[in-house]
């Protein structure tokens, strides 16, 4: 019989760290994510779970404990959002550069100064060059899904992800989430294999300085300098996209869900303007593409769904294939610049031959609401300017009084 | 072997030819700390001096299995690596943390604090060279009164060291200890001492160091023997609670005959400049802590 | 076939001499007369101050005392606390070797 129930993203999120069979979780409270952190230490105090929880002091020590016990050889769970995020700076880099298969949650949210605790994707886009996968989700199911994909993902390719979702958006609402069965997803799961050897009998000191250029082992085999060892978690990175689709296929053949792999699309084939986001808010612009197409105009959506690795240029490409306009919604902004996930998809397009006039929009910064027909409105403002004959279009602040 | 040398096991887990400095202190704690500790160890570091001593990849002198990580994090790796140990099952395993002052009794402090205050099963050592000496002898909260270092190069240090014990002891653990590699048997011996215990412990390393203090390589046993001398380091253990001396300290404070600190400080080029008002200052402060120990001890018993 | 390096993150393997050989930093050389030397006197394993205090474990604590110069830095610190004085730092270039 179906395990059907109606729950919060925290508690979807917490519930498949629990199907993950977690062993070490360390995590520090923090709106919108302090909802997650606790139903994992019911999980472990009730024993419904068989888990190491460290709850430590602060973010900083939030991952490096991840750090610490994922180097030993255990599977490891966080979370956070925000500034605690932010905190974490360091020791992101730290993990990513150790080949780590952390898996992590970021439920996002605004960041300070001045104070937000509601959501932003500001968080997140802004650890973009940590060397973690990111991905993003549209509903509670999808967090689900893709945390157990993401230890597929992160133990095959031996580099962290970020799950991130959307603050009280999805991390505080309700949904009908199938929870699979815990056998199903040990099956789908194998154990964690280490890189990472800590063994008396073979003694080892990990991640100690690298010189500028190569140097020989006892052996006399010549062994990585500095370069040559951030070119290994670029190259995983860079070949990652064929294990993340790959890992959905397998996952909506388990499970019967197929939440895309680096990008999923909705009625793109014949459209015209395509309105493009990631998270919550990409699910928002499937319901502004109906409406759209009910007045005629022909609208669909392409969801990024993995933000890093980005999607490969053929594949973004081939998405966008029949588009006049490209509309934009992010809920973040590159300060001086315009939204991190405009400026990256211009450049897939670069030296293709999309034409498309690009719009980008930014909506939803500190929790203000967008609303789907205010999507509908911002498209149609931006369809009447290029009819108008502009080509070149100036990110515009949605719902945002500038004056 | 002699009796009191007999003891110590014999292998050695550093091998010779490491980036350490000549007459490095901490080579010689290092040294003795791994003696103790023996194989089933994981070591955890910053990056620090002793982080240059691990060597450069792909290559290391040391034959314990260690990990680096970040400057503020040190006793947060130790609780990762002691909960990923758990889970897997792997309890007997001795987990170290080792750090500097600057990394200790400044940027590591947090981590520290709530390690220790979870009671994670681990040995904090914190070797104590009185300032940043990795990153070229800069000012740390451990920096003694009246020490010139990069960052006091004219004015000198004007405040005295963090009295890094108390915050220690105010957390209660099973174990706290301070020692010098001046005396390898005393370090050894605690070193023995804090493997048997469970729960956090915290040993104390005062770390001579020949660049950073100013003083001919050769002196490093006879600079350190001296601090113990003069009650600038005081070797002690508090073992659940309980406070007493050993070793030289517990002499010195049987028969009273603590030498003045000027002993000490004229045989070091940081404390060149310092002040007569500086040196009487930096007695009074180890005289008021060499009676609050002796108070200690007399409670303890 | 050409060995590679495999590691995807930096594991580093235990070696002698990981600073290379380490006895070039010395200007002084530690030479021991085991005309005074206590072990060697005595015929027993006796005393090696010099072993307990060496930074970089390069003294053999046997009979006679032996010291690897290769990797000696020469601090001299086993001269400075060797009980009977018979160990003297004496300077590279007086050295015939």
């Amino acid at each position: 019989m179906t395990d059907a129930r109606i729950i919060t993203g925290n508690q979807a999120a917490a519930l498949a760290a629990r199907l993950c069979d977690v062993q070490v979780i360390a995590a520090y409270p923090i709106t919108p994510q302090s909802q997650l952190a606790e139903m994992l230490s019911l999980y472990v105090e009730s024993g419904q779970l068989r888990a190491e929880y460290v709850r430590v002091e602060g973010e900083h020590s939030a991952m490096t404990v991840c750090i610490g016990a994922s180097t030993v050889g255990a599977r490891v769970f966080t979370a956070t959002s925000s500034n605690g995020l932010l905190y974490m700076h360091e020791q992101l880099h730290w993990a990513a550069g150790s080949r780590l298969p952390i898996v992590m949650c970021c439920v996002n949210r605004g960041v300070g100064a001045p104070w937000s605790i509601f959501n932003d994707q500001q968080d997140s886009l802004s650890q973009r060059d940590t060397g973690w996968i990111q991905i993003y989700c549209r509903d509670n199911q999808e967090i689900l899904d893709t945390i157990i994909q993401a230890y597929r993902i992160a133990e095959t390719v031996y580099a962290p992800v970020m799950v991130c979702y959307d603050g009280f958006v999805l991390s505080h609402t309700m949904m009908p989430v199938i929870s699979p069965p815990p056998a199903a997803v040990r099956k789908f799961l194998p154990a964690y294999k280490p890189h990472t050897i800590l063994d008396a009998n073979n003694p080892m000191t990990i991640n100690s300085v690298l010189l500028p250029n190569r140097r020989p082992d006892s052996e006399g085999v010549v062994c990585d300098g500095y370069m040559e060892m951030r070119y290994k978690l670029q190259n995983a990175l860079d070949r990652s996209p064929e294990t993340i689709r790959e890992v959905n296929r397998q996952y909506a053949e388990a499970f019967g869900r197929d939440h895309g792999g680096m990008l999923w699309t909705h009625r793109t084939e014949d459209a015209d303007v395509i309105l493009t986001s990631m998270g919550s808010l990409a699910a928002e612009a499937t319901v502004a593409a109906d409406a759209l197409r009910e007045e005629g105009i022909k609208a669909g959506v392409v969801g990024i769904r993995v933000f890093r690795p980005f999607p490969e240029k053929q594949e973004v490409v081939e998405a966008y294939r029949n588009a006049k306009a490209i509309i934009l919604f992010e809920k973040s902004i590159s300060y001086g610049y315009e939204g991190g996930l405009c400026s990256d998809l211009k450049a897939a397009f670069y030296g293709s031959d999309i034409r498309a006039v690009i719009h980008d929009y930014v909506a939803g910064l500190g929790g203000r609401d967008v609303k789907s027909r205010e999507l509908v409105e911002a498209v149609k403002s931006s369809l009447a300017r290029i009819a108008a004959g502009e080509r070149e279009l100036k990110t515009t602040w949605l719902n945002c009084h500038t004056e | 072997m002699p009796q009191n040398l007999f003891k110590i096991h014999e292998k050695e887990y550093v091998l010779p030819g490491t980036r350490a400095c000549q007459g490095c202190g901490l080579s010689i704690a290092y040294r003795f700390a791994l003696k103790a500790l023996r194989e089933d160890t994981i070591v955890t570091l910053p990056a620090c001096c002793l982080c240059v001593l691990h060597g450069l990849y792909p290559l290391t002198p040391v034959l314990v299995p260690s990990v680096n990580n970040t400057f503020a994090s040190t006793a947060a790796s130790a609780s990762g690596i002691a909960a990923g140990l758990a889970a897997l099952n792997r309890t007997e395993t001795t987990v170290v943390a080792f750090a500097g002052d600057g990394g200790t009794f400044d940027m590591g402090l947090q981590a520290l604090s709530g390690a220790a205050e979870r009671g994670t099963d681990f040995i904090y050592v914190a070797y104590d060279n009185e300032g940043y000496m990795n990153t070229g002898t800069q000012r740390s909260s451990a920096t003694p009164l009246g020490a010139l270092t990069t960052t006091t190069p004219v004015l000198t240090k004007q405040q005295h060291k963090k009295d890094f014990l108390k915050i220690m002891e105010a957390h209660q653990i099973p174990y706290i200890a301070t020692t010098t590699p001046a005396y390898p048997i005393d370090l050894y011996d605690k070193f023995v001492r804090a493997k048997r215990i469970k729960g956090t412990r915290f040993i104390h390393i005062h770390t001579p160091c020949p660049p950073g203090w100013q003083y001919p390589t050769k002196d490093t046993i006879r600079i350190g023997r001296l601090a113990v001398d003069t009650g600038l380091c005081v070797l002690f253990e508090v073992e659940n609670g309980k406070f007493r001396f050993t070793g030289r300290s517990r002499t010195l404070a049987e028969k009273g005959n603590k030498l003045p600190v000027v002993h000490y400080v004229e045989r070091q080029g940081r404390f060149k400049k310092m002040s007569i008002e500086q040196l009487r200052q930096l007695q009074d402060w180890v005289d008021d802590r060499w009676e609050e120990y002796k108070k200690k001890a007399a409670e303890s018993k | 076939m050409k060995k590679k390096d495999e590691n995807i993150s930096a594991m580093c393997k235990p070696t002698i001499g990981e600073a290379g050989r380490t006895g070039d930093w010395r200007d002084l050389r530690p030479v021991i007369d085991h005309s005074k030397c206590t072990p060697f006197v005595k015929k027993k394993a006796a005393c090696y101050l010099c072993w307990l205090y060496c930074p970089e474990a390069v003294v053999k604590a046997g009979i006679p005392v032996e010291i690897d110069l290769e990797y000696c830095k020469g601090c001299g610190i086993c001269a400075e606390e060797c009980p009977s004085r018979a160990i003297s730092m004496v300077r590279e270039d007086k050295c015939n070797d």
